[in-house]
């Protein structure tokens, strides 16, 4: 199985405006950065809170704690998938009790991943208040989930697979659509 | 793992597979320092453990790592089951995996009971020690503990000291750190030695002085008092004067040695009071990274991809 691009819908410097745009929404929405704690769901929405972090320190000179969720052992599809995918770490480097948490991952599809999120979350904790940020809402929820935060709606088919691209983890930034062939 | 329905031994296990089981248990490591240290994974799956042999340490740390998963338990023990009643091991087993469990863990005296089990049953079957094979949640735990303190296993020296030839621990220990590159010296008295030991890739010696010079990791077994009534040792104090580990002896390991035993320990027998409690023994981080390693062993079985056997 391979990924066939169809089309690029997001460049680098697309991707740096929404997540700056992101930024300030979070900074609107919660009148400043008091309480807030940025949590990237692995592996893509990692180094998008990371830089949402770098922007909240740039726009408003606060540090914003940052913390990293795996949320592989809440799947609700463990049972269905074959072999038991990697589990990696969480570290969430405050109490989260009380705190604004904002979630953030790259793509929004089915909300599985999310509701997987939350159930992780509240594990930890009791958060005044759960917001999400993704970076694409692609459609095709599953279940009664929307983001707070998005950085471009992109209509697609239930078929179709969105990439998101990170410099850290694949050497370049770019959003594009294509689709899973069999070879 | 997704090729393997049950853990019987380490050594029937590819280094990948070790080196994957040490890194899940890491991450679980994490999760049971989480204020509510309880996952949902294996929610719905029902496990049994049974234990034909007495057990404090593993029966109660898989059965902490199976709840800290959420799965449901029931456990057995010979005593006061229908084994007293003569029934068979299969048959035993066989009436357990009818009430619809998906996986059993089992301690038996006997060498090769899960081996038994596991070619019998479709659900997944996972050693916890028979006879003086194997132990290999032990094996794993003991490398999980050495692999968090020195970062690595390749190059380490590690001696293991005691009654070599009854001991499940040592040879599920020889078989995982020799995978993973480590030397492994193995020192007892000859009576307690296994012929032809060299051949799984150890040195072998009765010098517990020249074994623990230059040793980065010491683990001390559990001397079995009942051997010396097979007169495999004169007595206690003869063992403990030849093959105890003193503080003294331990001058001749590196600094930085770490000092192991899988309990229950004879304090003044294989290990004096002072090494056992001493600034270079992780015997109490064993038994906690017991609990993570076997949550990960417990994990990566229930996701195998092996097709039921029929009939």
């Amino acid at each position: 199985m391979t990924y066939a691009e169809k089309a690029q819908i997001m460049d680098d410097r697309a991707m740096a405006r929404a997540i700056a745009r992101i930024s300030h929404e979070i900074v609107e929405r919660n009148q400043g950065t008091e309480h807030l704690v940025l949590v990237g769901i692995r592996k893509r929405g990692v180094p998008l809170a990371k830089r949402i972090q770098q922007n909240l320190k740039e726009y408003e000179g606060a540090d914003v704690p940052l913390g990293v969720l795996d949320i592989t052992l809440y799947r609700d599809d463990l049972q269905q998938i074959g072999p038991a995918p990697v589990v990696r770490s969480t570290q969430l480097p405050v109490d989260i009790t009380g705190k604004i948490v904002v979630l953030v991952d790259d793509v929004l599809f089915t909300g599985r991943t999310v509701r997987a999120a939350l159930d992780a979350l509240i594990d930890f904790g009791r958060p005044m208040v759960i917001q999400l940020a993704v970076l694409v809402d692609r459609g095709h929820r599953e279940l009664p989930i929307r983001a707070d935060f998005v950085g471009k709606n992109l209509p697609t088919a239930q078929k179709e697979v969105v990439k998101v691209s990170v410099v850290e983890e694949d050497g370049f930034d770019a959003v594009s659509i294509g689709e899973v062939v069999q070879n | 793992m997704k090729d393997r329905k049950d853990l019987l031994g380490l050594e029937e296990l590819r280094r990948e597979e070790i080196e994957k089981i040490l890194d899940a248990a890491r991450s679980f490591k994490e999760v049971l320092e989480r204020p509510i240290p309880k996952v949902p994974t294996l929610r719905g799956k029902t496990i049994a453990n049974l234990f034909f042999e007495p057990s404090t340490r593993t029966r109660i740390s898989f059965e902490l790592a199976e709840k800290r998963l959420s799965a449901d338990t029931v456990n057995f023990t010979a005593s006061g089951s229908s084994v007293s009643k003569g029934e068979s091991l299969k048959d035993t087993a066989r009436n357990i995996e009818a009430m619809q469990v998906d996986m059993i863990v089992i301690r038996h005296q006997a060498s090769g009971a899960p081996h038994f089990l596991a070619r019998s049953l479709d659900c997944s079957v996972i050693n916890a020690g028979d006879g003086t094979h194997e132990h290999p949640t032990q094996g794993l735990l003991d490398v999980f503990t050495i692999r968090e303190h020195k970062g690595r296993i390749e190059g380490l020296k590690v001696v293991i000291v005691g009654d070599i030839a009854h001991s499940r621990v040592a040879a599920s220990n020889i078989w995982g750190l020799t995978k993973l590159g480590a030397r492994v010296v193995v020192c007892g008295p000859p009576t307690l030695m296994p012929l032809g030991i060299e051949r799984l890739g150890v040195e072998a010696t009765s010098d517990l002085d020249a074994a623990l010079d230059g040793a980065d990791v010491v683990n001390v077994l559990r001397i079995q008092l009942e051997r010396q009534k097979s007169a495999l040792f004169p007595s206690i104090r003869e063992y403990s004067r030849c093959f105890g580990v003193t503080r003294d002896r331990l001058s001749a390991a590196r600094e930085d040695v770490l000092v192991m035993h899988p309990g229950p320990v004879n304090r003044g027998v294989e290990i004096s009071q002072d090494v056992a409690d001493g600034p270079f023994s992780v015997i109490l981080e064993q038994v906690t990274n017991g609990v993570a390693v076997r949550m990960a062993v417990l994990y990566l079985l229930s996701g195998s991809e092996v097709e039921p056997k029929l009939g």
